[in-house]
């Protein structure tokens, strides 16, 4: 299972890449595993809303489940990846690069550091029952 | 094939749940009531219960007794003896839900039938595998918008002319929910009013607009201009329709309908007092991930063969559990398979012309009774095969009358608001006589001057 280091991880499988106040979002390579092969996402909120910590921003079905995506981080929502709504099997093939899903303007990037770093987040994985 | 349990079995049941006897789980039944003294009357031979059964019977009169001119929801028409033979082949009559898709194509394939049959009368894009009924396939649409704003626009303005069942079932459904507001738009002092009035009731809080065509009162209205006014206020509007009236009507896809909805009962299933009736959703695709129920879709299996399976099964409550935005899970097939079958036999050519006879007769029947001194008839709107009748009497004087010359009179309006006291709706279909509208033009005649 991939963990890139230099990222921060949510124990709901999303991860966070900080530059400044600006975060990238995306789900895990441990997610799309979990989820098998996935056959539809949109994003649930819109450029320019303030989104809470802990709300809802997206939604991915596959063809075993439906999962929410949750922002880990209060923020006011700046961009989104329109392509990945049309072609929502990169969330499968390239979790970390392709399939990110949106960028946030962070409240409080201290909120951020308290989540899980890649080595944190790989033991967690590992703890939980497939 | 069913094997029950062995006695080993059920021990070790027990013991795992540390009970010593079967009996014991039933100790929150006080003793003098598990074995109640019935009092049941000596059994009956076939024989005596088939005599029972039929004096019970003949104590009913049906629409194959009487001349129906009664509608409101629910219509009289000819179904073909092809229809029951067919659905009542044990394949089709016992087959259950087809979750195994390896041993269920022909149930799949008849629901992908029906899909295609009803995405096409109504000019709509996809179908589901159908509800209920009409009322709650129209609660159903209200669900749908409500999720499609995800809530944030709480306003589902309902026309006032829609079926008034339809309008309490969706209230059961939607009234309970926080932000909704069930409105029935302005209600003028004459009831019968132009559903254009609606438009003024659109704002951006509006998720969902409600009309019927044909209206309750049989009128038919071109919904195109409302459609468009919903469209730039971001608002959907759903249709609930006859699918009769669809054989000769412009379809409410082609008028910029949402969400298509409506009674089944009329594509060869029996009036049966209410039920099993069948509910029909369509859409376009660009909801279909909204859509509530069952979905049937094409594919290949892993040999490149065509097949058939239930698809975007992770809308439904089973996988999305309370993030599902219905809990429907199931729908009605075999009604579906009727109606697949009678859309079938008819064809395009006659679907026009069982709708043709419809309206023909109707109108001929309003003309007919338009002549009595002291009736009304509103035709000022074009309608179908339904009209509003004023009887210059009581209602329920003129019908019972009707009832004992063998007629089934119109719906009394009046029961339904004060307003519209002695108002009667007449239905006529292809399977009334010009004779029989000739007679119950006289017998209304008679009954009038009673």
């Amino acid at each position: 299972m991939n963990t890139p280091q230099g990222l921060k991880y949510a124990s709901t499988d999303e991860w966070m890449k900080v530059e400044g106040n600006i975060a990238t979002l995306g789900v895990t390579d441990y997610a799309q595993d979990q989820l098998s092969d996935v056959v539809f996402f949109e994003v649930t909120v819109d450029v320019g809303d303030v989104v809470e910590k802990g709300s809802i921003i997206a939604t991915i079905e596959s063809v075993k489940a439906a999962a929410d995506v949750t922002l880990p981080a209060t923020g006011k929502i700046i961009e989104v990846n329109e392509a990945l709504a049309n072609a929502p099997e990169i969330i499968n093939s390239d979790p970390f690069g392709e399939a990110w899903m949106l960028k946030v303007e962070l409240n409080d990037p201290a909120e951020v550091e308290s989540l899980m770093d890649a080595d944190a987040y790989a033991s967690y994985c590992e703890t939980r029952g497939h | 094939m069913f094997i029950p349990h062995t006695d080993q079995e059920k021990e070790a049941m027990l013991a795992s749940i540390g009970v010593k006897r079967l009996d014991d789980l039933f100790t929150a039944v006080p003793d003098k009531h598990r074995f109640p003294k019935l009092e049941l009357p000596n059994g009956l031979t076939e024989m005596e219960v088939l005599e029972e059964l039929k004096d019970f019977s003949a104590a009913n009169e049906t629409t194959g007794d009487l001349v129906s001119f009664l509608g409101a929801g629910a219509y009289r028409h000819y179904i073909p003896a092809a229809v029951d033979a067919l659905i009542s082949r044990g394949e089709f009559f016992s087959a259950y839900t087809p979750y195994q898709p390896e041993i269920s194509q022909g149930t799949l394939q008849t629901i992908f039938e029906f899909q295609t049959l009803i995405a096409n009368l109504t000019g709509m894009e996809v179908s589901n595998a159908s509800h209920y009924d009409g009322a709650t396939a129209a609660a159903e649409a209200g669900v749908m918008a409500y999720h499609h704003f995800r809530g944030k626009r709480p306003q589902i303005i309902l026309s006032h002319a829609i079926h008034p069942q339809y309008r309490e079932v969706m209230c059961s459904y939607l009234c309970g929910y926080e932000n909704v507001e069930l409105s029935t738009g302005k209600t003028g002092d004459d009831l019968l009013d132009n559903p254009g009035e609606l438009a003024d009731e659109i704002d951006s809080r509006t998720a969902l607009l409600v009309v019927q065509y044909p209206d309750f009162y049989g009128r038919i209205f071109d919904f195109t201009s409302l459609a468009q006014k919903a469209h730039e206020a971001g608002a959907l509007i759903a249709m609930i329709v006859n699918p009769t009236a669809l054989g000769l009507l412009k379809t409410p896809g082609a008028m910029g309908a949402d969400i298509v909805i409506g009674e089944g009962q009329p594509l060869g299933i029996p009036l049966s007092y209410g039920g099993p009736y069948l509910g029909f959703l369509a859409t376009k695709n660009e909801l279909v991930r909204k859509i509530s129920g069952r979905l049937v879709g094409e594919t290949v299996d892993g040999q490149g063969r065509r097949g058939y399976v239930l698809t975007l099964t992770a809308r439904e409550q089973h996988i999305r559990r309370e993030k599902a935005t219905s809990n429907i899970c199931t729908n009605q097939g075999l009604m579906a398979l009727a109606a697949t079958i009678y859309m079938s036999l008819l064809g395009k050519i006659g679907m026009k012309h069982v709708a043709n006879l419809c309206y023909q007769k109707a109108h001929y029947a309003a003309e007919e009774i338009g002549k009595l001194s002291g009736f009304k008839v509103y035709d000022e709107q074009p309608f179908f095969n339904e009209f509003v009748v004023k009887c210059p009497g009581n209602l329920e004087h003129i019908n019972q009358h009707l009832l004992d010359a063998g007629f089934l009179g119109g719906f009394n309006l009046g029961k339904l608001d004060p307003r519209l006291k002695d108002h009667m709706l007449v239905a006529v279909t292809e399977v009334i006589k010009k004779e029989e509208i000739d007679d119950f033009a006289i017998a209304l005649k008679e009954a009038a001057h009673d």
